[in-house]
């Protein structure tokens, strides 16, 4: 293993793994090292030594960190202004089984967003910039460092939820936003998978800027201490901002939901607790040798899928962003995964296979394949940026 | 006049068998190959630059394009997608030899669901079209360019609009699900959806401010979103600029973002009270249009943090809106900024950079100084929140001289935005206007690999040229190794 100290080092690298034409693993602390298709390579480069906060601007709201800086390190820099990261980025490490800290790099390079997604935008919506090493060993820049950052193609998007196939990012550059003063989540027990996402597009649709909205079974709920107390599933909707209009809107939300159910609501510090939990996935009664997955569909087709599932293989779930990501766990074998592709194919809707042993990883499509004429456009993009194949072979699709 | 690429020859002389090709695939209407019809689709927002194309094909369905763009490909044919030919950077500009790809006739709203909060509508619907039809819901459709009236939401997805608004809600991009598009070759495609966040490459986003070079959208799913409450503006001025620079600062630090943070410069205050009658304060040297949103009491809330954050700056003036018809008032004069500088000046370039909102003061005192060296006017207005910055050069069209001066003030604007950490464009688009400038943003190591991309998605390079990239680059690349 490689960890190069500084870009030009990773450029060195890279160029020399292009000359030589020999693949290379690149990572961040291998924290996600368990998710996607496992890549077989000569070389591996870790961008753990490229780590460091290069510029913090809050009146700006943005940032700029090498990719390997853990997001610990960054959190705490936003907490320490009342700021945060928008996305509310996911930490799967016990769901993966990892014990490393997660990195920028890795979390942009996995696209992953948490509950604040459907209100607020996906990580993708937030990168403002980045500095990468493409499969050339050539550094390149995209975006920059102000808000409105698009100048010519958006290598930027394009780049994050790559899964490090297209080039090796180096540095990110980040919005950010005020963390809210206080948080609320109005909270209704004991409704089912179909009245609770009525309920959830019920409080998405209404004024009061709901900014998360999941659906527990008992069985989640269960799992969650800032729920379980309520005995039963629960639909959850949250607010945060001023304290005045948290009050004020939660009330509000309870009275326009009264006819799902009464409400309870829950208090700053039971929200903070419940959304982490749900943001980890933590709900998702998985055993130890199951496999996970992430179904994306309408929000109205959430239950569907999860029926769907229930009846095929006894998953377990449960669902976030107001029913649109339903999150399963069941049998790590290939009738499970087809079931699970079918279901979401069947809502018009896209999957990912989180977790599961090499081998089930290895065989099936972990993502959905790219449409049509798109295989062939996806084949030339990738090798605009790595014409030899060297960067993460195969992570994402075979023979990509 | 804007150079660009050489007409092919051949296609010159097939001129009349491609105008023939196309009416066998669209209605007779939809095809226009007169000199008098074709006069209209000359230029676009960006009036200063001006070729009549080869044709103009009018599709009405996505087939009709696929359809469309097949024939193109097989002949070779250059092709410049339009909507409603609102852009400020040329975007639409046509070629002599290119066939102009209109989706105006392509109008209609195919879905709308308010439980799920999405619309699917078709290229040629405008951006208010897709708030008038959820409005009676109370939702709506969150980027608002000034040019909303007119603009059509598949040139919008090109350009990636913004509008005053996306301090709070994110511009165009962030405000996509899924896209439907016909590739070069004719091929129809669906990317992203219904739901969010489609696994592997983000196509939606790559395709988002693309401007014409990679494909034609011909449907767009957009979120929808429920109203809030209300909302409320209020007025700030100041006597110098850097003081008002510093009061924007003051808001964000203390953790509010108002929906909308606007900034006017004298000469913009000056030229938009003479239009709207907003009360503007006259002797203002900068004012700030803040608005918020949410319940009476929340505005109440929030207006009052902010009052108190402007009073820190001994501002001249500050004046909460008292009610609707207040709060429209002054946002009449806003939105009709570039309007208003039309009254004072018979021709203006709207230039579209993007600064750090720290170095604001700095770089308007340099515009300022810039306007003296080249003797010509400039009002500033501008999203004060993202720091999009929108110079309004005045000059003389009558005058060549004049506007030869406008060009180079605008370029030595954009430069000096890249000069401080900025951008080229804000939310305009890179166009004929600033394809030169690229240079000065990016090396050619970095061009090379946008011009990569573009040649992945557009091998022969016959979507839009001329746009984007200097023009001694836009021969097709080849791949870098085989």
């Amino acid at each position: 293993m490689f960890a190069p100290n500084s870009e030009a080092e990773l450029a060195q690298a890279i160029g020399e793994a292009y000359a030589a034409a020999e693949p290379v693993w690149v990572y961040g602390q291998g924290s996600k090292a368990q998710t996607m298709r496992p890549v077989q390579a000569a070389r591996s480069l870790s961008t753990r030594n490229l780590s460091g906060i290069e510029l913090y601007s809050p009146k700006e709201l943005i940032f700029s960190a090498k990719s390997g800086t853990p997001v610990s390190e960054i959190e705490a820099m936003l907490a320490a202004n009342d700021q945060h990261m928008i996305a509310e980025t996911p930490d799967f490490s016990a769901l993966l089984g990892s014990t490393t800290p997660q990195t920028l790099g890795g979390v942009v390079a996995a696209g992953l967003s948490g509950p604040r997604r459907i209100s607020l935008g996906a990580t993708r919506d937030h990168v403002m910039g980045v500095r990468a090493v493409n499969g050339l060993g050539e550094t390149i820049r995209s975006g920059g460092r102000v808000l409105k950052n698009v100048t010519g193609l958006d290598i930027c998007k394009l780049l994050t939820g790559s899964h490090g196939t297209l080039a090796v990012m180096s540095e990110i550059t980040l919005k950010v936003l005020p963390a809210p003063e206080r948080r609320a989540t109005v909270a209704i027990a004991g409704l089912d998978p179909v009245r609770a996402v009525a309920a959830l597009a019920a409080a998405l649709g209404s004024p009061y800027a709901v900014s998360a909205a999941a659906y527990l079974p008992a069985q989640a709920a269960a799992r969650v201490p800032a729920v379980a107390w309520l005995q039963g599933s629960v639909t959850l909707a949250r607010i945060e901002d001023f304290t005045p209009s948290v009050a004020y809107r939660a009330d509000r939300l309870r009275s326009d939901l009264a006819a799902f159910g009464a409400a309870e609501i829950l208090d700053d510090a039971a929200s903070r607790a419940l959304w982490a939990a749900v943001r980890d996935a933590q709900p998702l009664a998985a055993a130890a040798d199951d496999a996970v997955w992430r179904v994306s569909v309408r929000p109205s087709a959430g239950p569907r899928v999860v029926a769907a599932l229930e009846a095929e293989f006894g998953a377990a779930s449960f669902m976030d962003w107001g029913g649109g990501l339903v999150w399963i766990a069941g049998p790590a074998t290939d009738a499970a995964h087809d079931a699970v592709m079918a279901a979401a194919l069947r809502e018009g809707g896209t999957w990912q296979l989180l977790r599961g042993p090499d081998a089930l990883r290895s065989a099936v499509a972990v993502i959905p394949p790219e449409p049509g004429a798109m295989t062939r456009i996806s084949a030339r993009v990738k090798q605009a940026f790595d014409p030899k194949s060297i960067l993460n072979p195969g992570r994402m699709r075979a023979g990509l | 006049m804007i150079v660009q690429h050489q007409p092919k020859p051949d296609v010159l002389a097939r001129r009349d068998a491609i105008i023939a090709g196309l009416r066998r695939l669209l209605p007779e209407d939809n095809v226009i190959g007169d000199a008098l019809r074709l006069k209209p689709y000359e230029t676009d927002g960006l009036s200063a630059y001006r070729q009549v194309p080869l044709a103009v094909a009018l599709p009405e369905t996505t087939e009709q394009v696929a359809a469309v763009m097949a024939y193109c490909h097989r002949e070779g044919v250059r092709v410049v997608p339009r909507g409603a030919g609102t852009s400020l950077s040329g975007g639409a500009l046509p070629l002599e030899d290119a066939v102009v790809l209109g989706l105006m006739k392509m109008s209609r709203i195919l879905e709308i669901d308010y439980a799920d909060r999405l619309a699917v509508v078709q290229a040629g619907v405008t951006n208010i079209g897709i708030t008038n039809a959820v409005s009676a819901h109370e939702f709506f459709y969150a980027p608002d360019p000034s040019s909303q009236l007119a603009c059509m939401i598949g040139g919008n997805v090109m350009m990636n609009s913004g509008g005053a608004h996306c301090l709070r809600y994110g511009v165009t991009a962030n405000n996509l699900l899924g896209l439907k598009l016909v590739t070069v070759e004719g091929e129809i495609l669906e990317i992203g959806g219904a739901y969010c966040d489609a696994a592997g490459y983000d196509w939606l986003g790559l395709i988002t401010g693309s401007e014409g070079q990679l494909a034609i959208v011909t449907e767009v799913t957009v979120r929808i979103l429920r109203s809030p409450e209300g909302q409320r503006a209020m007025l700030a001025a100041f006597d110098s600029i850097p003081v008002a620079g510093a009061c924007v600062d003051a808001i964000i630090s203390s953790g509010i973002i108002p929906v909308a943070l606007e900034f006017m410069d004298k000469p913009c205050i000056h030229a938009c009270e003479d239009f709207a009658h907003a009360g503007y304060p006259l002797d203002a040297e900068a004012m700030l249009i803040i608005e918020v949103e949410g319940s009476v009491v929340e505005q109440d809330d929030l207006l009052g943090r902010i009052r108190e954050i402007c009073a820190q700056f001994n501002p001249i003036s500050m004046k909460v809106s008292q009610s609707v018809e207040e709060s429209l008032a002054i946002w009449k004069g806003r939105k009709g900024a570039f309007g208003a500088v039309g009254r004072i000046s018979p021709d203006y370039l709207c230039m579209d950079g993007t600064i750090p909102t720290s170095r604001l003061p700095e770089v308007l005192g340099r515009i300022t100084e810039m306007s003296h060296e080249f003797g010509l006017g400039v009002a500033n207005v501008f999203h004060a929140g993202d720091g999009n910055l929108h110079p309004l050069i005045m000059f003389d069209a009558n005058d060549p001289e004049s506007f030869r001066k406008a060009e180079k003030f605008g370029g030595d604007i954009l430069k000096l935005c890249v000069d401080v950490g900025g951008c080229l464009t804000g939310e305009h688009g890179v166009g004929v206007e600033k394809r030169d400038l690229m240079t000065y943003q990016f090396n050619p190591i970095e061009l090379n690999q946008q011009r990569r991309v573009k040649s992945a998605f557009d091998p022969e390079w016959l979507l839009n040229p001329s746009k984007v990239f200097p023009l001694e680059d836009t021969t097709p690349p080849a791949m870098a190794a085989e």
